[in-house]
Formats: C-alpha cells, sequence, structure tokens
C-alpha cells in the first residue's frame, strides 16, 4: 500500500486562501483512490470512474458503453432492479451517471454519513451485475428515446456527427458516444456482458470522493468494500488506433430543413493534455480566448461582431482533455444576408492576422487573471472539483498533472501561443462544415 | 449480506442533516433590505438581486423591450463602450449575468474579494447609468432575432409557445419575453430607457450576498450599487386565471419524435395545501426514477428517455405542467399512461409508504443543496421573492413532515383534474388529433 499526501503542491500566488485539498491512494487491487476534503457542508460526491468509454468499444457495437451504463441501475446479484437508486433516494441523495469517449462514471451526492452505504451498494455492482434479455429490451426502447431526444430531433447534434465522423478517420472518436442507431439495435446480451466482464474491475476504476469526509476513514471504507475486488487479468492495455497524418482538408455540407439558419464550422485536429506534456495544451486554451473566447474582446468578435457586422455569432474552442487528439473548433453565425462563403473568408482573414500581429500583453494578462480566478470560483463546487479528477485521471493525467495545470496556465508566453497557433492553425489537418436548411444556403 | 446492511441503514435515516447556514438580514441606512451570509473561507463573493415584474413590464406593443434591455446593460454604460466595458471586466475577473424572466429580472455577479469595490462600481455603472447606443441595439437585437429564428424551429419552444397563448390569452405570459421579430424591430433607444425606469427600480428589489464579507459592509456596499435606482417603477401586471381546457392541440412538424408539453392549473405557492401538493408531484412526476411517471412510461415500457413533473406558482397564475418525449408512433400510448396515472392519483391518493419515502427523500435532499455560496445566494433570494422568513431553512423540512396521508388525498382530488389535462404535441404523432 502506498500512501502519498500531495499536500497542496501549488499554491495559486496571491489570493489562494486555500486550495483543494487532495489525498490519493493506490489500493492492492490497483484501484486508485482520491479524496478531497471539503467541510463547509455535511455533503460528500462518492464517484467511481472506470477507465473505459464510447471510445474502447470493439467495431461493431458502437453504443454498448452507454448501453451498459443504464443497465448498471438494474440490478445484481442482491439489489433488485432500481433498487440502488431507490436506496440513495431513501437516503435523501441523487445518483446518476455518464458515459463518454473516454471514461463512464457513476456518481451519489449525498449527506456525508451516507458515504458508507454508497460503497457497498457502487461495490456490489462493480462485479455482481445481473443483464437480463428482458431488461435488455425494454431498455433499448428507452436508449432509442435518448437518441432520438438528444440527435435524431437535433439537426446541429446530427451535423456534429457528421462533422467528428469526417474528422476522424482511424479512431473510434469518430463514432457518437451513444451509437449509430443501427448497431444500437442490434446490440446483444452478449455483448452487454463481455464488455462488463472485461472493463469493470479495480484496476480500471478510480474511486473519487470528495466533501465532508476524513481521508483516514475512507481509505478504511475503499478496503473494506473495493479492496475485497479481485483485480481483472485479462484487462487489455489501451491503446487505440491513432490518425494518419491528415494531409488535405475535408468539407461537408450538412442539409437538414429543421436548421433555423445556415452556420459553419472549423476544427483542426489539436494534441491534448497529455502526462508531464502539457504546455502545448496550456498554450491553447490562450489561444482559443485570443480568436474566439469573448464575443467582446476576441479577435474574431471584435472584427465580425464589432468592426463589421459579419456575424451574429463567433466562437473559438478548445477542449484539453482527451485521452487522445482532439480538436481545436471555430463556429460562426453570419449575420442576416451575409453567406457562409464570405463569412468563412472573414473568419480565415482574422486568423491569418493573427498569425503575423503581435498579442497585446494586455490581453495575455486578463486572460492569465480570469484562469487565476476560475480556479477560486472552482473552489466553490466541490462536485466540479471531483469531476476534474476523476476525468483526467481516466483520461491518461496524473494527480500531480491536475495540480500543475493552474501554474502552467499562468506560465504561457506570447511565443508559446505562437507557436501552436503556426503547427495547429493548418487547413491541410481541419474539416470544415456548413449547416443550411437547403442546398440554396450553401454558397 | 449485504440486503440486510442495507436495510438497517434504511431505518436509521430519520434524522435528516440540517442545514448550518446563518442568514443575517440587515437593512441599510438607505433603505435596503438584504439577507447576508458570512463564509469567509474562499476569497470571493456572490452577489443575488432580483427585481420583481420583470418583462411582465413591457408595454403593449413593446414585447421584448424589457429583455432586450437587460441584454443591453453589459454593452455599453457611463463612458465606456460596449468593448471597454468588457474588456474592463474581463481584466477584474468579475461575472455579471443579466437575464429577464416572465416575472422578474435577475443579476448574477461574482468577484475576487481583492477586486470587490472595482468589481462593484463597474456593476453599478452598468445598472445606473446605461447608454443604450444604437450600434449595441442593433448586434443585440440581431442576436435575439437569431435565437427567434431558433426557436421557430425547436420542438420544444414551439410546444411551450403554443401552450402559453392558448393558457393566457390577453396577458403577458401568452408570449415570448423575447418579443416577435416586428416587435423587436420597432423598438426605439427610446424605449430601451423606458424599459429601464419601470424595471429595475428600488420598490420591487431583493438582494442576497454571499461569501467573503461582513454584514457590516454590506449596507453601504448596496446603498451605493443600487441607490441611484428609482424608488418607484411601473405596476405590476394582473393576475390571469389558467385558460386551458382538457384535450389535445397537435403541432405537425416533421422529425422523429414528439415532444408533448401538458398540464392544468395549479396553485399558489402560499397555499396552505401547497406542501402536500409539492409530495404529490414529487411522487407522481418530479422524482426522477422514483416517480409513478418515470416508471411507468420508461422503465416498464420504455417509452421515453425522460419523463417530469413540475408545479409552476407563477406571480400571476399558477398551473402544473408536464413534459415528454416518444416516437411519433408511441407518443399517443404514453399520453394513455399519463393520463391513466394522473387518474389514478386523484381517485387513490398514494400508499403510506410511497408518502413515507417521499418524505424521507425530500427532508433528506433540502440540506444537500447548500452546497456552495452561488447556490445559497440564489436559494435565499428567491425565499425573499416568496415572502419565506429566514427561520425558512431550518423549519422548511417541518413542514414537509406535517403533511398527512389525508392531506395527500384530499388535495390530490382537488387538484388533480384529469379531464382538464391538455396536451400540446409537436411532431407526426401516429394515432393523435387537435380535439375539438
Amino acid at each position: 500500500m502506498i500512501r502519498f499526501i500531495t499536500a497542496l503542491a501549488f499554491v495559486l500566488t496571491a489570493f489562494a486562501a486555500r486550495a483543494e485539498e487532495v489525498t490519493t491512494y493506490k489500493l492492492d487491487n490497483g484501484m486508485d483512490v482520491v479524496v478531497i476534503e471539503d467541510n463547509r457542508a455535511p455533503v460528500v460526491v462518492h464517484m467511481v470512474w472506470y477507465k473505459v468509454g464510447s471510445a474502447d468499444e470493439p467495431e461493431g457495437v458502437s453504443g454498448v458503453a452507454h448501453f451498459l451504463e443504464h443497465l448498471m441501475f438494474k440490478g445484481t446479484d442482491i439489489l433488485a432492479p432500481g433498487e440502488f437508486s431507490q436506496t440513495v433516494a431513501a437516503n435523501g441523495g441523487s445518483d446518476n451517471a455518464f458515459t463518454s469517449y473516454d471514461y463512464t462514471a457513476y456518481f451519489q451526492r449525498v449527506a456525508a454519513d451516507r458515504l458508507e452505504l454508497m460503497m457497498q451498494m457502487e461495490s456490489n455492482r462493480m462485479n455482481n451485475l445481473v443483464i437480463t434479455p428482458e431488461g435488455v429490451a425494454t431498455e433499448r426502447q428507452v436508449v432509442i428515446e435518448e437518441r432520438n431526444q438528444r440527435t435524431e430531433n437535433n439537426p446541429g447534434a446530427l451535423a456534429n456527427e457528421q462533422f467528428r465522423a469526417a474528422q476522424y478517420q482511424n479512431h473510434r472518436y469518430s463514432v457518437p458516444i451513444i451509437g449509430w442507431r443501427h448497431e444500437i439495435d442490434e446490440l446483444s446480451t452478449a455483448d452487454l456482458q463481455e464488455f462488463y466482464d472485461l472493463y469493470y474491475a479495480p484496476n480500471n476504476a478510480i474511486l473519487v470522493v470528495a466533501g465532508d469526509v476524513d481521508p483516514d476513514e475512507v481509505l478504511e471504507l475503499a478496503r473494506t468494500y473495493y479492496g475485497s475486488i479481485p483485480a481483472e487479468a485479462q484487462l487489455p492495455e489501451r491503446v487505440r488506433p491513432e490518425e494518419p497524418p491528415q494531409r488535405a482538408e475535408r468539407r461537408i455540407t450538412f442539409v437538414d430543413p429543421r436548421v433555423s439558419q445556415p452556420y459553419l464550422l472549423r476544427s483542426y485536429l489539436a494534441p491534448e493534455r497529455d502526462p508531464g506534456a502539457q504546455k502545448e495544451a496550456a498554450a491553447l486554451v490562450y489561444l482559443a480566448e485570443l480568436l474566439g473566447g469573448s464575443s467582446f474582446t476576441s479577435d474574431l468578435g471584435q472584427a465580425l461582431q464589432f468592426d463589421a457586422q459579419t456575424a451574429v455569432y463567433t466562437n473559438a474552442s478548445y477542449g484539453g482533455s482527451s485521452l487522445d487528439d482532439t480538436t481545436f473548433t471555430f463556429a460562426i453565425v453570419p449575420a442576416e444576408g451575409v453567406t457562409l462563403s464570405d463569412a468563412e473568408l472573414a473568419m480565415d482573414r482574422v486568423i491569418a492576422e493573427f498569425m503575423t500581429a503581435e498579442i497585446e500583453p494586455a490581453r495575455m494578462d486578463s486572460i492569465r487573471m480570469q484562469l487565476r480566478a476560475s480556479e477560486v470560483y472552482a473552489l466553490d463546487d466541490v462536485s466540479g472539483l471531483a469531476r476534474r479528477y476523476g476525468a483526467a485521471l481516466t483520461q491518461g493525467l496524473t494527480v500531480a498533472d491536475v495540480q500543475a495545470w493552474p501554474d502552467l496556465l499562468q506560465a504561457v508566453t506570447v511565443e508559446d501561443v505562437k507557436s501552436v497557433a503556426e503547427k495547429v492553425l493548418n487547413r491541410d489537418q481541419a474539416v470544415t462544415g456548413w449547416v443550411v436548411a437547403n442546398q440554396e444556403e450553401a454558397r | 449480506m449485504l440486503r440486510i446492511l442495507i436495510a438497517v441503514c434504511l431505518t436509521i435515516v430519520a434524522v435528516p442533516a440540517r442545514a448550518e447556514i446563518d442568514i443575517k438580514e440587515i437593512t441599510s441606512d438607505g433603505g435596503i433590505n438584504a439577507w447576508v451570509v458570512e463564509e469567509p473561507s474562499i476569497p470571493f463573493v456572490s452577489v443575488e438581486i432580483r427585481f420583481r415584474g420583470g418583462a411582465g413590464l413591457d408595454l403593449p406593443d413593446k414585447r421584448g423591450a424589457t429583455n432586450l434591455m437587460m441584454g443591453l446593460l453589459e454593452e455599453g454604460s457611463g463612458d465606456m463602450t460596449a468593448q471597454e466595458f468588457q474588456t474592463t471586466r474581463e481584466t477584474l475577473a468579475a461575472t455579471y449575468r443579466f437575464r429577464a424572466f416572465d416575472d422578474s429580472l435577475s443579476i448574477s455577479a461574482r468577484f475576487l474579494t481583492e477586486n470587490k469595490d472595482e468589481a462593484l462600481a463597474l456593476l453599478r455603472q452598468a445598472l445606473t447609468a446605461p447608454t443604450f447606443e444604437q450600434d449595441a441595439i442593433d448586434r443585440v437585437r440581431a442576436q435575439v432575432l437569431s435565437a427567434i429564428a431558433s426557436d421557430a424551429k425547436d420542438p420544444n419552444t414551439i410546444a411551450g409557445a403554443t401552450f402559453d397563448a392558448a393558457a393566457f390569452v390577453g396577458h403577458p405570459y401568452a408570449t415570448a419575453i423575447d418579443g416577435t421579430a416586428d416587435s423587436l424591430n420597432a423598438l426605439t433607444q427610446g424605449d430601451m430607457f423606458d424599459a429601464h425606469q419601470n424595471a429595475l427600480a428600488r420598490d420591487r428589489l431583493y438582494v442576497a450576498v454571499v461569501g467573503d464579507v461582513t454584514a457590516a459592509q454590506v449596507g453601504p456596499m448596496l446603498d451605493a450599487l443600487l441607490g441611484d435606482l428609482p424608488a418607484e417603477g411601473a405596476e405590476m401586471p394582473d393576475d390571469v386565471a389558467f385558460g386551458l381546457s382538457g384535450g389535445v392541440t397537435v403541432v405537425d412538424y416533421d422529425t422523429p419524435q414528439s415532444v408533448a408539453l401538458f398540464g392544468q392549473s395549479g396553485l399558489k405557492r402560499d397555499d396552505e395545501d401547497f406542501f402536500a401538493a409539492f409530495i404529490i408531484n414529487h411522487v407522481l412526476g418530479a422524482g426522477g426514477f422514483q416517480s409513478r411517471l418515470m416508471t411507468e412510461v420508461r422503465e416498464k415500457r420504455g417509452l421515453t428517455y425522460g419523463i417530469g413533473t413540475a408545479l409552476v406558482p407563477k406571480f400571476h397564475a399558477e398551473m402544473m405542467i408536464g413534459r415528454v418525449a416518444s416516437s411519433n408512433q408511441t407518443i399517443a400510448e404514453a399520453i394513455e399512461v399519463i393520463k391513466s396515472e394522473w387518474q389514478r392519483m386523484a381517485d387513490e391518493g398514494m400508499t403510506a409508504e410511497e408518502l413515507d419515502f417521499a418524505k424521507t427523500y425530500l427532508t433528506g435532499e433540502y440540506p444537500l443543496r447548500f452546497d456552495g455560496n452561488s447556490e445559497i445566494a440564489s436559494i435565499i433570494v428567491g425565499m425573499q421573492m416568496t415572502d419565506l422568513p429566514p427561520s425558512y431553512v431550518l423549519n422548511r423540512n417541518d413542514f414537509i413532515e406535517a403533511v398527512t396521508l389525508e392531506d395527500i388525498k384530499r388535495v390530490a382530488s382537488e387538484l388533480l383534474k384529469p379531464e382538464e389535462l391538455h396536451f400540446v404535441v409537436v411532431g407526426k404523432p401516429a394515432g393523435l388529433e387537435s380535439t375539438n
């Protein structure tokens, strides 16, 4: 048993009265434990994160990770279907789960003195789920209705699906988390059972407990309930097919009469936060802010929304939390009477000007200040801190990486931003998409 | 073994945690009342400000004015343009949100202790000295027009608009606070100043301050922030009776999944039966996976991903509403199940077990809400708007516990009117047609 206390490796200079208090352990069976103490309210968030998401699915069974997440509420050897959530509710708590490309996570939020009960139940369903054909049949309809609600009824979501399929040609990030409809229809009980048996194990899981708790007591409970579960010997190494070098821009036009007004998206493959190597990602955070963060002060906002009325909405965004290559994305909604071609030209002009112009130090300082402040505001949201650690640890980062990140953000220079912009904003590795109601708008 | 352990735990949950927050009521020298919670452990402050009235104060033919005005408060004030204002705000790392609702305006601010004075001075400028420059009006108007265009193709918004138009004829509630393209395009700079004067007045003001600040500091702080606003604003809108009767309205829309908004008249927040109704709503449709509707429509039949109901006591009307989405082929069946569950609750009320279970959840969940400065500020400003005293935080659970099975049965039979339930369905629902 290794126990090390990461004693506030970073202290936010100037105004951190306190940072989050984090303690980490590793159980003998390989399960990581992260405890975040916050005694302001008598509440605890208990989360188990599995290092498996939709991008880990075998080919042909897309949606199996998410479908399994639904079934996790359907009963075990000793819990009747629905009893898990019912017990949480009977204790005044709430529970839910979510699936992403890189992780699947389950959580409960309850009064702090109910933590042990949560651990009893959550540890039980790590190894003892009962998957029945009847349960699968009913839940398939629910998942299809979920896909209808999130995707089929939403032209923007359908467009995004096509967009990712164009962006990723070898990596499973090309496949929607909820799965393709025709594969959801065909998922079998055996597909679900195999996925569960292989991936739901302590050596593939991270326990995150945040709130009004004592770390030593959490460790004791974790040993009792999770420590007794055997590690999965067959757990495969987490290696996924990588994207090949992209050598030509891809373009799509998505047409759906339910699109209310035309808009364009442009995404570029971009590096993600990697363990011990987060500098480029930190610079990309600044690049997104400078180009399209605030609609008032970013380059795109100023040029397209103030200097000329080219757009009603502009945005640049970068999501650095990802196990594999991520994207840097622009979105533009043209103003009335402006074509998509003209809006795209205007956007590309702003990007080109950014490459040659100086970056004002005052804007770097402003972003730096906002990022520092966001760390203070983040302390007010203990569930958010728990998610931050859970996501990072399932996406290949370490606790040390999470704690180094705020300082790395503070240290980004103008040169860092320029150099990462040169690397990432390359049209040969971009996808540009127009989303329109009809072909006439695609001009 | 584990089952036994769980059973034991279930029996010892009788005493839920209490929300341990200390609310201080203050009145400033200038006469502004506020509730303050001192929480010095993180160096920032959350301020929640509400003005009653909101978009309901739009003058005749000026629908959308109050909403547009709120969107413009961050687009230029004092001697600053929109960009100068935002540059200053970003440099301070302060966040302000200005939002309009049917019955109120909401201003949320959050700033670091070390930037407190500057952040408040900038907020004061936005609230008391907006410039409403024409170019800002044009720019924000284009954004609202874009939102109106999106709403016109969004099934959920179409359902809401159709429902409101029929339920609240002749009242501001009947139309969207965004206004229409026509009403928006006719608005002038003068209308913005009028809307500002009418809505941001001290006779309808509620304030909560939570965080790294002392109660003694808050009085002078609020006098400086809000003291220059006019003492009185426009007259409040009249009350309106819920005007929909039972039936179905189908709005044809080509999309694979139908969405339904359904509802009937409700009851006021200060009704003596409110807590019984609250529990009835929880057990019927608001209790997530534990609710009867979720069990029947989703868990047993797989007809939906989500269904929920809510009591909606607005300031000028009361209703009980719900939402569900289901494939065009199955929405009719979902609606039949909803109607029959509505009927069953009206006829039978609930079992003692259901009531106990709901009470345990509701009383246990309540203290968990108070887990952040921003959450606490929002909750306690909302309490002020509904005339609740600070002590409500401590005795709210007693009101829940006091509800009896007899109360439930009586209130369920009075409140729930299956024959008056109206469904607005947007989609291509098989086997459903508009009634009358």
